[in-house]
């Protein structure tokens, strides 16, 4: 008995010097700026992110989240975080992103899953990818990490791009072009140039209003994050753990709150899911006061039944020009050979595909869905008179 | 005890973690950035500040994506559209050339070939103002060429003139749900369309040149969008010889245009075409049309508030010459065979003859002032099978449209 509480006292001392050598590897970069005029050169500046000791750790207070349906990025793998600054709060807003405190700063890494020698993988599974609630930099190959911060003049976004050690990322405000090859899951090599925006084609995206132009975050809205966190990391879900920390005001419950069905989950309805996937993949331009209202082709807010004419069922196009595919109109019911949707999703020109940015490659299994969506359709489009 | 060690011994790995180590990525490297003008100059579009002129110099100048401005009050100057070149041809990502979502922009004096998309789009702005601009795709007509050349939408008071479209699969210059609008001394050759005011109010298009496009000038409303266009001046423009092959996507709105059309009018209203010189267009110099000779109506897809008639067309005192002696669709070609024989030609004036009969009886949808140019009634709602050149309907006139300032 005395024997065992003895080695019971060393192993606590020696967990305990574990810890603290822990605690005294990750403090000294930790602590996030927010640069609310300068833009920093590097990454770790922010210390929103910061990679070190082989791991891409979050900084002091940092919040990782994911959402329901993500935007397909050419298969990249994406860890979000969020910081809202210390004694602040965002204010909950249902319809739209979260209404957050000038200070924000949001950072997301695009990554990649890589084998043992180093070849990029093309999986859903992340199950490999973390350290922590940070990322094993022995199993991930760092792209880039986009910033959004909340400036008193309004959002900016701000491009990263991590070098070959995957010690830090550099400033690119022009984006960039990476040739890449990743591994398919049938073992097929996928050569691409990933294609990293610029700061403007940033605020294409994220200005889901074209007349205010005004940048702000997508993700970060009620509908895409009513779940839980990767893996239930938090064992609650993400609204009302941002609630629980008191980072977040005006919310009752995750449970009355509108939620998006995740699109891999076979469980939830066909019709959910598809409108979950177009909802992030394209309402961002694709809303009535977006960049694509041109169009007049609506795919955001899968809670909305926008009407005949807007939601893309028989509707002729406006200018997709080649963006036609020789087809007549959006979605043919039933008829995936015949709607554009399909067509512009399968393409890889960048003149005809959609989105018109932010993938060199086809989303096959998004394809695959949207195509089930629409084959589930009744009726034609026949012409009257 | 063994289990102490274990621990120490990871103890002592942490802290030799807490060094400089860092794990060794593959080599991948950016490749696409080596050309430092593209760099350069979108730098320069980031940083630029309301009032900045950002020059193109002399030279041909290659992008592998698209360039961007947002920033309002900026003008982009080059040496003239033979000598400041912004080639694309080598585009790998990006739905236009140069997207501009900004007001107060002035672009001048260079030329952008080749987008994989559209060339030159303006997204939304005030006091918009392209001049000398030549948008081209340089290996000539081809399906695969982007849309549209130089394409404002959804903007207010822009100018475009003395520019140059040329190779465009769907519209060479392109003005989309906008207003106030000026379109003059440009010219528009082996598009698709030559120009196009689209769901447009308030456009004035004159002394502009259009030729060997498949339609020369059109003005259309299209369903489903916001805003419906109307009030549209087309005067004191050549349109000659727009006969050729439509090479666009079927689908997309300008493939139902006959090769060897000069002015097309399709659903919109309150239209005046006047002193245009519109010579030697196969299938008509001229055609009115409703939206069902489209071939897109359909209950579903289209939205009931949308008017498909086009009403207050005024042609008058224009100058035709040859034309309608050779017209692309197969009905008029029967058509044209049946009434006016194998050296015959189609009247000046070609309308379709879908009319909105709720509309009250004395309601003008076509005047028409011009001489001796005729008109006919091609009886699109019974199947091509009645056609009339009847002139009396057409022997009417209609206020004249004022001229637009801004």
């Amino acid at each position: 008995m005395i024997e065992q509480s003895r080695v019971g006292l060393v192993k606590k001392a020696m967990v305990m010097l574990v810890l603290a050598t822990l605690a005294a590897c990750s403090k000294p970069t930790q602590t996030i700026t927010p640069y609310m005029s300068e833009n920093p050169n590097n990454l770790s500046a922010w210390g929103i992110v910061a990679a070190k000791d082989g791991r891409l750790d979050l900084g002091n207070n940092a919040i990782p989240y994911d959402l329901n349906t993500p935007l397909f990025t050419d298969a990249a793998h994406k860890l979000r975080v969020l910081w809202i600054p210390p004694g602040k709060a965002a204010d909950y807003r249902e319809g739209e992103a979260l209404d957050f405190p000038v200070g924000t700063v949001i950072a997301k890494t695009f990554y990649y899953p890589k084998d043992h020698t180093g070849t990029l993988l093309r999986t859903h599974d992340y199950g490999s990818d973390f350290a922590g609630t940070g990322l094993n930099l022995a199993k991930v190959r760092l792209i880039e990490t986009r910033i959004l911060v909340h400036r008193e003049t309004g959002w900016a976004a701000l491009p990263y791009i991590w070098n070959d050690e995957q010690s830090d990322a550099v400033l690119e405000r022009t984006g960039g072009a990476m040739k890449l090859s990743l591994q398919k899951q049938d073992g097929a090599a996928q050569d691409f140039v990933y294609v990293v925006p610029n700061a403007n084609q940033c605020a294409g995206c994220h200005a889901i209003n074209t007349t205010t132009r005004a940048i702000q975050p997508i993700g970060l809205a009620p509908r895409h994050l009513n779940k839980n966190y990767i893996d239930n990391t938090f064992a609650e879900n993400q609204l009302d753990h941002l609630h629980r920390l008191g980072v977040m005001n005006g919310f009752d419950s995750a449970k009355t709150a509108p939620r998006n069905a995740n699109w891999r989950d076979e469980s939830e309805p066909l019709d959910k899911r598809a409108r979950a996937y177009l909802d992030i993949n394209c309402g961002h331009c694709h809303n009535p006061r977006g960049a694509a209202d041109t169009s007049a082709l609506y795919l955001d807010r899968p809670e909305h039944n926008y009407p005949r004419g807007n939601s893309g069922l028989c509707k002729p196009p406006v200018a997709a020009g080649q963006g036609t595919g020789g087809h007549s109109y959006d979605i043919v019911p039933g008829d995936t050979e015949h709607s554009i949707l399909i067509y512009r999703m399968a393409s890889t020109n960048p003149g005809v595909m959609m989105p018109e940015l932010g993938r060199s490659t086809v989303d096959e299994d998004g394809l695959a869905l949207i195509a089930r969506w629409i084959n589930a359709m009744p009726g034609d489009c026949n012409a009257s008179p | 005890m063994k289990h102490n060690y274990i621990y120490a011994g990871i103890a002592a790995l942490l802290l030799a973690a807490c060094g400089n180590q860092t794990a060794k990525a593959p080599a991948d490297h950016e490749t696409a950035s080596q050309n430092d003008f593209q760099k350069q100059l979108q730098t320069q579009l980031l940083d630029a500040k309301a009032g900045d002129v950002i020059t193109i110099p002399e030279g041909t100048f290659y992008f592998d994506r698209s360039l961007s401005l947002t920033v309002d009050g900026v003008t982009i100057r080059g040496a003239g559209h033979k000598k400041s070149i912004l080639s694309f041809k080598n585009q790998i990502a990006g739905a236009e050339g140069l997207l501009v979502t900004a007001s107060d922009f002035t672009i001048e004096n260079l030329a952008i070939e080749d987008t994989k998309g559209d060339a030159l789009k303006i997204n939304e702005g005030k006091n918009i103002t392209i001049r000398g601009v030549r948008t081209e795709w340089t290996g000539g007509p081809d399906v695969n060429n982007g849309a549209y050349g130089i394409y404002p939408v959804q903007t207010q008071n822009v100018l475009i003139e003395d520019s140059i479209a040329i190779g465009a699969s769907d519209a060479g210059i392109y003005v989309g749900q906008s207003q106030n609008i000026i379109m003059r001394r440009n010219r528009a050759e082996f598009n698709v369309a030559g120009m196009e005011v689209e769901n447009s109010i308030n456009a004035d298009v004159y002394n502009n040149v259009a030729t060997n496009n498949t339609g020369g000038i059109l003005v259309f409303n299209l369903p489903n969008l916001e805003q419906r266009g109307y009030k549209t001046r087309v005067h004191n423009n050549e349109v000659i010889a727009n006969n050729l092959k439509n090479f666009a996507h079927k689908g997309a709105i300008v493939a139902s245009v006959p090769a060897g059309t000069g002015i097309i009018i399709s659903a919109n209203d309150q239209v005046e075409i006047f002193n245009n010189i519109i010579k030697n267009n196969k299938t008509s110099n001229i055609v009115v049309s409703s939206y069902f000779s489209i071939g897109s109506m359909n209950e579903k897809g289209i939205k009931a508030s949308f008017d498909p008639y086009p009403e207050g067309i005024y042609i008058h005192d224009n100058i035709f010459e040859g034309g309608g002696n050779a017209p692309a669709p197969l009905e008029m070609k029967a058509l044209k065979l049946a009434m006016f024989g194998i050296g015959g030609a189609l009247p000046d004036i070609l309308w379709d003859g879908y009319i909105n009969a709720e509309l009250p009886k004395n309601t003008k949808r076509l005047c028409v002032q011009n001489g001796a140019a005729k008109v006919i009634n091609v009886d699109g709602p019974g199947g091509y099978k009645k056609p009339s050149i009847d002139q009396s309907a057409y022997d009417c006139t209609l206020p004249v449209m004022d001229e637009v300032t801004f």
